[in-house]
């Protein structure tokens, strides 16, 4: 079973479980976030909170945890901290170009967004954009 | 003092699962290809929170180990996905 010392101080005990809970409630969060939001360019933000808040809190508890546990300095989650952080802008980049590439490519404006604008710039729009019976039917269409 | 820790971990433990679990759901569910990705990338995340959550209950460091793997593969992962989905190819 879990392998927690008998005597561990109220001093480490209670910081601990306080991120713990905190880090693994906003992750909940986050992720109902990206479970419930409607649209996908508002899906993308749900997760941010749990990589920078959950993960943040979580190996901020690690290293406190084993830093007084094992009486020295155990900060080698910073590593993963400095890993996430740097990582996670540049996944949800990418991502996000994706999904405008893929959603001009298939002819739709960005679905969330207002009703497009009336044709005064009128590149990468369907056709028939302004008729709502066609954007309705571009709208349902499944990319995949 | 013990028993809080371990009701905080277990609580913990629960609440990563339940993440895990939407997710998942999101990944089943998710009507285009990139919300699936999205829902791919979150479930690293969880699964590297489990590893350091794991590594605090059983007091070693040999999970922080899997918690660096994760989040590398992950990354990586996800960045091919969107490459593949945006170009079609992943190394052009």
């Amino acid at each position: 079973m879990m392998n927690i010392p008998e005597d561990i101080s109220p001093w480490l005990a209670i910081p601990v479980v306080l991120l713990l809970i905190g880090g693994s409630l906003i992750t909940l969060i986050g992720t109902l976030g990206l479970l419930r939001l409607p649209h996908f360019y508002q899906r993308i933000h749900g997760p941010a909170i749990s990589i920078t808040f959950g993960a943040g809190s979580f190996l901020l508890a690690s290293m406190l945890y084993f830093t007084v546990l094992q009486q020295r300095l155990v900060i080698h989650e910073l590593l993963i901290t400095a890993f996430v952080m740097l990582t996670a802008p540049v996944t949800a980049m990418l991502l996000m170009r994706t999904a405008v590439y893929r959603d001009l490519r298939n002819g739709r404006q960005s679905p969330d967004l207002k009703p497009p604008t009336p044709p005064a710039s009128g590149h990468a729009t369907t056709a028939g954009a302004n008729s709502p019976g066609l954007m309705e039917e571009t709208r349902d269409r499944n990319p995949e | 003092m013990k028993l809080l820790v371990e009701i905080a971990l277990y609580f913990s433990q629960f609440c990563i699962v339940l993440a895990m679990l939407l997710c998942m759901l999101r990944l089943l569910k998710g009507p285009t290809a990139q919300d699936r990705v999205l829902a791919l990338d979150t479930l690293w995340i969880c699964a590297m929170l489990f590893a350091l959550l794991l590594g605090i209950s059983f007091a070693s460091l040999v999970y922080f180990e899997w918690a660096m793997l994760i989040a590398l593969t992950g990354f990586v992962s996800s960045v091919a996905l969107a490459k593949f989905l945006m170009r079609g190819e992943i190394i052009e």
